[in-house]
C-alpha cells in the first residue's frame, strides 16, 4: 500500500500465482484461457452484470498473465476503492466459469494465437524468450493452437483451485487510500481465503545456439540476448546502468550509432529483462533486408563495446532521465501499484521512491566498470525473422573471454 | 484542485501560449503544437511534415544534432514529437526546475538547420519506418481507407508518404515547405502541471520574440459521405483486417461530446455492442470504433481483425448492428455508464502533466478554447439520448467505406 494523497485516483493490482510456468505439460496457455474464462461472470453477476458494475464505477482496466502471475489491475476514483475491491473479490474466489461458453472462450485464444502470428516483434520476442530462460520460465503464455484445442473446461476449474490461491498472491493499492480503511476492507473480503499452490516446478535448459524465422518481411527482425543479474541480485543496477548507457535516450550509444550516425532503422532498442530467478539482457532492432547484417554487426559492436566501459557524462544523463521517471511515479496510482507488486515478488519488499533514488546515487562509473570488466557482455543468442538469414558467424568475436 | 489557473498570453509575433498552472503538480509538460500536417502538403511532397519533423532534432545554428540529443538527456526529459493529418507537435516532460532549460532547447531546435548529409541519412530512417508499418497489421489499410473515404479531400492524405515521394524529396522542397508552414502564428505553445508562466513568457519574448509571423491558410471542406468496399490481398497474414469509415462531426462541432458517447456505446473494445457481438463470442479478435476530429470534418473509424474465413459474417453483423442502432438509439442505461466510464478516465488521465498539456494543446488549436476538468465533465454528463440520436441522423454508421485486407481477397458484397 502506498498513500498518495495528492492525488484523485486510487489504483489496485491483484496477481494471483496462475503464472503460464505452472501451465501443465502439454497445456501451454491454460492460464490465458482461465483468465478469459474466469472473467465470464462470479457472485451474483453474470459477465455482463459485472462489467456494467465496473463501468458505473468507472475502473480502467487490464487483465494480464505473465509468467509468475495472473494480474488484475483497475484505477478508479479515489473514494469507489472498496466497491471496485468487493467486485475483484467475486472475480478472485467466486468465477461461474460458464462450461457454456467454453467454445466462444476457446475462440477467443484462437483469435489472440492468429492475431500474432502477424505481429512479427511479438513473434520474433517469443522464440527469443525461449532461449532466455529454462523453461518453465521461457515459454509464452499464449500456448499453441493444438494446446488451446485440447484444453477442456475440468482443465479450466482445477486451474483456478489451484492456482487462484492466496500463497503467492500479492494485492497492491496505491493512491488517496486510508491504510487503516484499506486493511479493513481487505481482510474482510479476502481474510478467509484458503487454498495451496499444487504443484512444483522442475526445470528444463534453454533452447541454445542462433535461429532464423524465415518470412516474407520487408524487414528482418533482430533479437539478441545475453545472460545477466536477476532483479535481486546485488549488482543489478550496475547491469541495469550499463543498459542504460546503450539504450536509454536518443543520445544512448544504440540509438546514436544504429540510428542517427547510419540511419539503420526506426526502432532499435536493449533492456534488462529479469524475472524473479534469472535476469538477463534483450536487444532489438527492425531494419529491411539489404541493411541487416550491417545492423546486426553494428549492434554487436556496441554491446561488446560495454566491457570497455562507460563515461561519466554517459552515466549522469541516465542519471537524470531516471530521476524523472521516478518522481514522475508520483504522478499515477497505476504504476506504483504496478510497481509495488512487481517489487514484492521480485523481492518479497517493495523500494520506496526514497531507496531507489538512493541506489541510484550510489551508482557510479568505477563500480559499473569494474562490473562490466568481470562480467563483459558474452555468450549472445540471436535470433532473426525476415527473406534472409544472417550471418552469425562472428557473433562472439572479439567477446572478452 | 483549486490552485489549478488558467493562463493565456500572445506574443507580439502571434505565437500564442496556453498554460494550466498548478504550483503542486510533480513535473512540467510543454509542447509546441505546430498547425501543420499531411493535409497541408502536395502529392508532390506527401511526407514532408513527417520527414521534416525528424529533421528538427538533427541541429540548429548553435547545436549538432548530438548536442540535442545529449542536451534533452542531460535534463532528464521524456521528450519526443509526432506528426498528423492537422499537426506536428514536439513534446516534453520534466521536473518543474528543468522547465525553462526545456524551452530554450524545444525552442531553438524549431529554427532547425536542415543540413544536407543529415537530410540524407535521416531519409533513410524514415524509409525504414515506412516498411516498418508495411510488415505491421493493418497493413496500410488505414491509409487507404482515408483515401478512398476522402477522396480528392486533402485528409486522404498518408502522413508518412510513400517510398516514392519520400525517395524523390530534395531537401529545397522541405526548406519551402518549413518557410511556408512554420510561421510564428501559426505555433501554439502548451504547458501543464508546475508552471512558472511569467519566467516563460519573458524567456520567450527574448528567444524567438524575432521569428516571424506570415499568413498560412488551409483548406478545411466538408468531406462528400462517401461508401465502397476494397479488398486488398496480403499474402503472408494470417488474419484479416477491415478497417471502415463513415463521416463524424467536425473539430468544431457541437454534438462531438454525444458522439465519443456513441462510439463508446456501440464499439468501445470493452462492454459495448460491438464486444459483446463479436469479442466475447470468439467471432473476432479486435472491433474498436473511435471518433476522429478534424478542421471542418470529422469521422468515425471502426477497425475490426477476423479470421479470413468470417469476414463476410463480421461485415454483416456490422451492418446488422449499426441499423439496429441507427433505428433504435441507445438506452438511457447505456449512455448513463459511457459517461461514468469516460469521465472517470478524463479525472485518471488529468493526473499526467503530460496528458494535460496534450489535452489543453489539442484543445487550443482545434477551437481556441480552453476547458477544465469540471467543465469537460458537466459537458459529457449533460448529453440526451436526442444528441445521440441527432449525431446518428446527420452521420449514419452503416454507410462507410470497407477496405479489406488479409491472405485471400474478398468479393464484394
Amino acid at each position: 500500500m502506498q498513500q498518495m494523497p495528492w492525488l484523485e485516483s486510487a489504483a489496485l493490482s491483484i496477481l494471483v500465482p496462475a503464472g503460464s510456468q505452472r501451465d501443465p505439460i502439454g497445456l501451454p496457455g491454460l492460464a490465458s484461457f482461465t483468465a478469459e474464462m474466469v472473467q465470464r461472470g462470479c457472485g451474483p453477476f453474470n459477465s455482463r452484470e459485472y462489467l456494467d458494475q465496473l463501468d458505473r464505477l468507472g475502473a480502467a482496466r487490464s487483465a494480464s498473465v505473465t509468467n509468475s502471475h495472473t494480474r488484475f489491475s483497475a484505477a478508479i476514483p479515489a473514494n469507489r476503492i472498496n466497491d471496485t475491491l468487493t467486485l475483484y473479490r467475486e472475480l478472485i474466489q467466486t468465477p461461474h466459469l460458464p462450461e457454456k461458453q467454453l467454445e466462444d472462450s476457446r475462440l477467443v485464444a484462437m483469435q489472440e494465437l492468429l492475431a500474432m502470428e502477424d505481429d512479427l516483434a511479438q513473434k520474433l520476442l517469443r522464440e527469443l524468450r525461449k532461449r532466455l530462460y529454462p523453461d518453465p520460465y521461457g515459454r509464452s503464455t499464449t500456448g499453441t493452437l493444438e494446446s488451446v484445442q485440447a484444453i477442456s473446461h475440468q482443465d479450466i476449474t482445477s486451474h483456478v483451485t489451484n492456482f487462484y490461491v492466496p500463497e503467492n498472491a500479492i494485492i497492491s493499492v496505491a493512491g488517496k487510500i486510508e491504510f487503516d480503511n484499506v486493511i479493513r476492507t481487505v481482510e474482510q473480503l479476502f481474510g478467509s481465503w484458503q487454498g495451496r499452490i499444487q504443484t512444483e516446478i522442475s526445470e528444463t535448459p534453454p533452447l541454445e545456439g542462433h535461429h532464423h524465422i524465415q518470412h516474407d518481411s520487408s524487414q528482418t527482425q533482430i533479437g539478441i540476448v545475453y545472460p545477466s543479474v536477476a532483479y535481486c541480485h546485488p549488482d543489478y543496477f550496475l547491469a541495469r546502468s550499463a543498459v542504460g548507457v546503450l539504450s536509454d535516450g536518443m543520445s544512448s550509444r544504440l540509438f546514436t550509432e544504429v540510428r542517427e550516425k547510419r540511419g539503420l532503422c526506426y526502432t532499435v532498442y536493449a533492456m534488462c529483462h529479469t524475472i524473479k530467478e534469472h535476469g538477463c539482457v534483450l536487444a532489438y532492432a527492425g531494419t529491411t533486408t539489404e541493411r541487416a547484417q550491417e545492423t546486426l554487426d553494428v549492434m554487436l559492436a556496441e554491446i561488446k563495446r560495454l566491457a570497455d566501459g562507460v563515461f561519466d557524462d554517459e552515466l549522469q544523463r541516465l542519471k537524470a532521465r531516471i530521476k524523472t521517471g521516478l518522481i514522475m511515479q508520483q504522478e499515477s496510482s497505476s504504476s506504483r501499484s504496478i510497481s509495488m507488486a512487481s517489487d514484492w515478488h521480485l523481492l518479497g519488499r517493495v523500494r520506496s521512491l526514497t531507496e531507489l533514488s538512493e541506489l541510484l546515487d550510489q551508482v557510479n562509473t568505477k563500480a559499473i566498470n569494474e562490473y562490466l570488466k568481470a562480467n563483459p557482455p558474452q555468450q549472445f543468442k540471436v535470433v532473426t525473422l525476415g527473406q534472409q538469414a544472417l550471418d552469425t558467424s562472428g557473433v562472439e568475436r572479439g567477446s572478452h573471454e | 484542485m483549486s490552485e489549478v489557473r488558467f493562463r493565456h498570453h500572445t506574443l507580439r509575433n502571434g505565437l500564442q501560449i496556453v498554460a494550466e498552472c498548478n504550483p503542486n503538480a510533480y513535473s512540467t509538460g510543454l509542447a509546441y503544437f505546430v498547425k501543420t500536417g499531411s493535409r497541408d502538403e502536395t502529392e508532390e511532397i506527401s511526407g514532408v511534415s513527417h520527414f521534416l519533423e525528424h529533421m528538427v532534432f538533427k541541429g540548429t545554428p548553435t547545436r549538432t544534432a548530438e548536442q540535442v540529443n545529449q542536451q534533452l538527456d542531460e535534463i532528464g526529459s521524456q521528450s519526443n514529437a509526432f506528426t498528423s493529418e492537422e499537426q506536428t507537435v514536439y513534446y516534453c516532460a520534466v521536473l518543474p526546475e528543468f522547465q525553462l532549460p526545456a524551452l530554450e532547447l524545444l525552442s531553438d531546435i524549431l529554427r532547425p538547420l536542415l543540413r544536407q548529409d543529415d537530410f540524407d541519412t535521416e531519409k533513410q530512417v524514415i524509409l525504414e519506418e515506412i516498411a516498418k508499418y508495411d510488415d505491421q497489421p493493418p497493413f496500410g489499410a488505414h491509409e487507404k481507407a482515408l483515401a478512398y473515404h476522402f477522396q480528392q479531400h486533402p485528409l486522404g492524405r498518408s502522413v508518412l508518404g510513400t517510398r516514392e515521394t519520400v525517395g524523390q524529396l530534395r531537401r529545397d522542397q522541405m526548406l519551402n515547405y518549413f518557410n511556408l508552414r512554420y510561421s510564428a502564428g501559426n505555433i501554439v505553445l502548451a504547458m501543464a502541471g508546475n508552471v512558472d508562466f511569467d519566467a516563460v513568457i519573458t524567456q520567450l519574448e527574448k528567444q524567438i520574440g524575432h521569428w516571424e509571423n506570415y499568413d498560412t491558410q488551409r483548406d478545411t471542406p466538408r468531406a462528400q459521405p462517401n461508401s465502397g468496399f476494397h479488398s486488398l490481398e496480403k499474402p503472408s497474414a494470417h488474419q484479416q483486417y477491415i478497417i471502415q469509415i463513415s463521416n463524424g462531426p467536425a473539430a468544431e462541432d457541437d454534438n462531438r461530446y454525444a458522439s465519443r458517447l456513441l462510439a463508446l456505446i456501440f464499439g468501445d473494445e470493452n462492454n459495448s455492442r460491438l464486444f459483446w457481438e463479436m469479442i466475447d463470442t470468439g467471432k473476432a479478435e479486435y472491433a474498436v470504433v473511435e471518433p476522429s476530429e478534424y478542421q471542418g470534418t470529422g469521422i468515425f473509424l471502426s477497425y475490426l481483425c477476423c479470421q479470413p474465413d468470417s469476414v463476410q459474417e463480421i461485415l454483416e453483423l456490422y451492418q446488422t448492428l449499426a441499423r439496429d442502432i441507427q433505428e433504435h438509439g441507445v438506452t438511457q442505461q447505456e449512455l448513463e455508464l459511457a459517461k461514468s466510464k469516460v469521465c472517470s478516465h478524463i479525472v485518471l488521465r488529468a493526473e499526467r502533466a503530460a496528458s494535460r498539456m496534450f489535452g489543453i494543446g489539442n484543445n487550443w488549436v482545434q477551437r481556441g478554447e480552453y476547458t477544465s476538468i469540471q467543465e469537460s465533465i458537466k459537458r459529457f454528463q449533460s448529453v440526451t439520448p436526442a444528441d445521440l440520436a441527432e449525431v446518428l441522423e446527420k452521420y449514419p454508421l452503416t454507410q462507410c467505406t470497407s477496405v479489406a485486407i488479409g491472405p485471400t481477397k474478398i468479393e464484394h458484397m
